[in-house]
């Protein structure tokens, strides 16, 4: 194992702890809501910015020790930036269309809106 | 050195995370719940990879990470394109139903 200075091994582990609370708040949020759609809303933000604390801390970890450019800890996160909300469109948008329906006590159905205005 | 083992911590956080969500694949209603909790498994296990890299100190396991992102995405829209159309590929033989 090689030697960091202290100042990097608490950014790190600052990192890494703030990775897991928020991809534990996203399982906590899918199993906890109410519908797809709200589950899928918990899910997907977390997920991001969690791996995202992950990445940073694998970046600024393995950039210091010289065995790695950060070049592909940046695509991963930029990879997971761009597909997550497009994953999690499609989810919804094929949820909707397959008819899952939403949970009772929500207020709004803008989509169903939308149609009804532009049929 | 906290760094090791605040990451072993970590991975076993996500390793509940995974337990957790599969409580919702088996259990969850509607197929695109099931959808939704795998796509979260595989975010939990492409960040059990990138902890696992900073705990054996090897920048090699970041092409794992990548491609098993890679391979949820395209999971993800395929199990999307099923829901919607019935078909995965478009322009196949088995098109039966228009997609709406």
């Amino acid at each position: 194992m090689t030697e960091v200075p202290y100042i990097l091994d608490v950014l790190v582990s600052l990192l890494l702890l703030l990775g897991l609370f928020f991809l534990l708040t996203g399982t906590f949020g899918l199993l906890r809501l109410r519908d797809v759609y709200a589950r899928m809303h918990a899910t997907t933000k977390s997920t991001t910015f969690g791996v995202a604390g992950l990445v940073l801390a694998a970046l600024l970890y393995l950039r210091y020790l010289g065995l790695s450019s950060g070049l592909k800890e940046s695509l991963v996160l930029i990879f997971l930036f761009l597909t997550a909300p497009v994953g999690a469109h499609m989810i919804a948008r094929a949820a909707y269309r397959a008819g899952v329906s939403m949970w009772q006590g929500g207020v709004v159905d803008e989509f169903r809106e939308w149609e009804e205005k532009n049929r | 050195m906290i760094t090791p083992f605040v990451s072993l911590v970590v991975l076993g956080g996500i390793t509940l995370s995974v337990l957790l969500s599969a409580y919702r694949v088996l259990r969850g209603p509607t197929i695109p719940d099931r959808v939704v909790a795998l796509d979260n498994i595989a975010v939990n296990l492409v960040a059990a990879i990138i902890v696992f890299s900073i705990y054996t100190q090897s920048a090699l396991y970041m092409d794992v990470a990548l491609v098993l992102a890679i391979l949820s995405f395209f999971a993800t829209v395929a199990a999307a394109k099923y829901l919607l159309g019935g078909t995965v590929i478009d322009g196949s033989p088995l098109h039966t139903r228009r997609p709406r």
